[in-house]
């Protein structure tokens, strides 16, 4: 399933490695990653692709407790939201 | 596909403009629940609504976690309990508290379908279950009620209008110690519309499906946000820019909408394409039509200004859904939009241009606290104003006052959460009485007859 993990928070050392490192864990991969600094703050974008059977829950649920661990927001959504926003 | 703007854009509009699905709302028919006694109908409506809406609430979590767009409010509509409970209508608050029961257990604040159609006329057993809207109002807490008194087909039935002035005095003499509440629970309708999923007044109408899910989409910030960087805009423009803005929003709500039905195994029913303002600072309707160059809402222009709003959400929406409906517009809801709080409060905006202002948007006097010593036939004189104005332009029109027990004008009342706090308007002093003793039925304009 396709879907997209957003990071922003304060720019620090290890935080692509770190967020790269999990997504490797559970077997989901990483189409495209994008950086972008934004009013001070380091936001980061990845497309990814989820294994067939992830659990989005579980998957985004361990997502969000990584970024708590090195202070940065870290969120998963359905592709599909951005899809349906931006395209007629 | 998408770019990181477009990402960007989605979450700032989510955690800095308030956007949100403002509510999920699943349909559900009583018609198989009638029996032969109240006792049993009013358990056999309990074990329905438990069973059809049983996963409403994990399932819009779910899909609020999945993708990343607040879900507000969970709630269910069910068909007017006047049809259910005809054959034994004193009875009626036996099928209230089961369905007050059901929305406690299931994790719902507000359940709509406490309501009779009356707007042709009123059968013996729809006035003795009107007359039961003011206990069930004061004894429950999450259900809701609402009266269609006229519609452009028929007319307006100001037998039905006479009576709704009473049981609003009286059900905000029976919830006095909350200030009146249980009013801002009761609307009386014309053109009431069978899919709404807004509270307080949503109900299933008949001819709907078994089991609809109808959403609610909001963002008055979202679109207050875009209007910001327009300030020179001309009102070609502006209205393109509300379009636009429309058109993602409810493309947020039409996606929700589909999978919400899929996974509950229910029809779509529609999305409704809104603007509902919350008192919370940066979701307010009021604020829209300040950016669009008022100082004040209220003042004059401001008639236009919310007709363009109106129009453009609407324009916008249609394009992103599939099936819309239910009121679709911008709502005015005086205690629940912190501009509007802050203009009534200051005096700059009146019952009067109120009225004016719902020729042009969804629904009408929403959530406007007037004296607790207003008499019935001055409200049923608004309702029967508002019933007119509905029926001859062919929209929907309500009203939801609350003649605040004990206050009066300049003072405030309270209500906490989405409900917010109103203060005291003035209404008109001259005596509608002998108008609204008259009784009888307004006839349809000449314009109804289509066929």
């Amino acid at each position: 399933m396709r879907a997209v993990v957003t990071v922003a928070g304060t720019d620090r050392k290890g935080i692509i490695a770190k967020v790269s490192a999990l997504l490797y864990e559970r077997d989901v991969n990483i189409e495209d990653i994008s950086q972008t600094i934004l009013g001070g703050q380091f936001a980061m974008i990845m497309m990814v692709e989820t294994a067939k059977d992830e659990d989005f829950s579980a998957l985004s649920a361990a997502l969000d407790e990584l970024g708590k661990s090195i202070g940065m927001s870290v969120r998963l959504q359905h592709a599909e939201i951005f899809d349906a926003m931006h395209n007629v | 596909m998408f770019g990181k703007n477009e990402v960007l854009e989605t979450i700032d509009m989510v955690e800095k403009e308030h956007l949100d699905i403002r509510t999920v709302t699943m349909g559900v028919s009583l018609l198989p629940c009638i029996r032969g006694t109240a006792k049993e109908t009013a358990e056999a409506v309990y074990e329905r609504v438990m069973r059809k809406a049983e996963a409403l609430v994990p399932t819009a979590e779910a899909l609020s976690r999945e993708y990343g767009i607040p879900i507000v409010n969970k709630r269910v509509s069910v068909t007017p309990v006047s049809l259910v409970t005809a054959a034994f209508p004193k009875e009626s608050p036996l099928v209230g508290s089961a369905l007050d029961r059901a929305a406690h257990e299931l994790g719902i604040d507000f359940l709509g379908g406490y309501s009779a159609l009356v707007h042709k006329g009123m059968a013996d057993y729809e006035e003795v279950f009107i007359r039961t809207i003011p206990q069930v109002l004061a004894e429950t807490e999450r259900l809701c009620s609402s009266v269609n008194v006229g519609s452009s087909r028929s007319g307006v039935n100001m037998d039905a209008i006479r009576l709704m002035g009473e049981i609003i005095k009286e059900t905000a003499a029976r919830t006095a110690g909350q200030g009146g509440i249980g009013c801002c629970k009761l609307v009386v309708f014309c053109n009431a519309v069978e899919d709404n999923p807004f509270m307080a007044g949503a109900f299933h109408g008949v001819g709907e499906a078994d089991t609809v899910i109808n959403v609610g989409v909001s963002g008055p910030g979202v679109v207050q946000h875009a209007l910001s960087f327009v300030p020179e805009a001309d009102l070609t423009d502006a209205a393109e820019v509300i379009k636009r803005t429309a058109f993602k929003i409810t493309r947020a709500g039409q996606l929700i909408a589909k999978e919400a039905a899929k996974r509950l195994g229910a029809r779509f029913g529609i999305v409704d394409l809104s603007l509902a303002p919350t008192p919370a600072r940066g979701d307010s309707v009021a604020h829209i039509l300040e950016e669009l160059g008022l100082s004040v809402v209220g003042c004059h222009g401001t008639t236009a200004a919310l007709a363009m709003l109106n129009d453009a959400v609407k324009k916008g929406g249609v394009m992103a859904s599939s099936r819309v409906g239910g009121l679709s517009g911008a709502f005015i809801p005086v205690s629940e939009d912190i501009g509007m709080i802050e203009s009534a409060a200051a005096g700059q905006i009146s019952v009067e241009k109120l009225e004016a202002m719902t020729c042009v948007c969804s629904v009408g006097l929403d959530m406007i606290a007037i004296p607790g010593d207003t008499p019935a036939s001055t409200i049923a004189a608004m309702i029967a104003d508002e019933a007119a104005i509905g029926m001859v332009n062919s929209k929907t029109t309500a009203v939801r006052v609350i003649p605040a027990p004990g206050k009066k004008v300049g003072e405030e009342v309270q209500f906490g959460g989405l409900l917010g706090r109103a203060p005291i308007l003035p209404v008109h002093g001259g005596d509608a009485s002998k108008f609204i003793g008259r009784g009888g039925l307004i006839p349809a304009p000449i314009h109804s007859f289509k066929n």
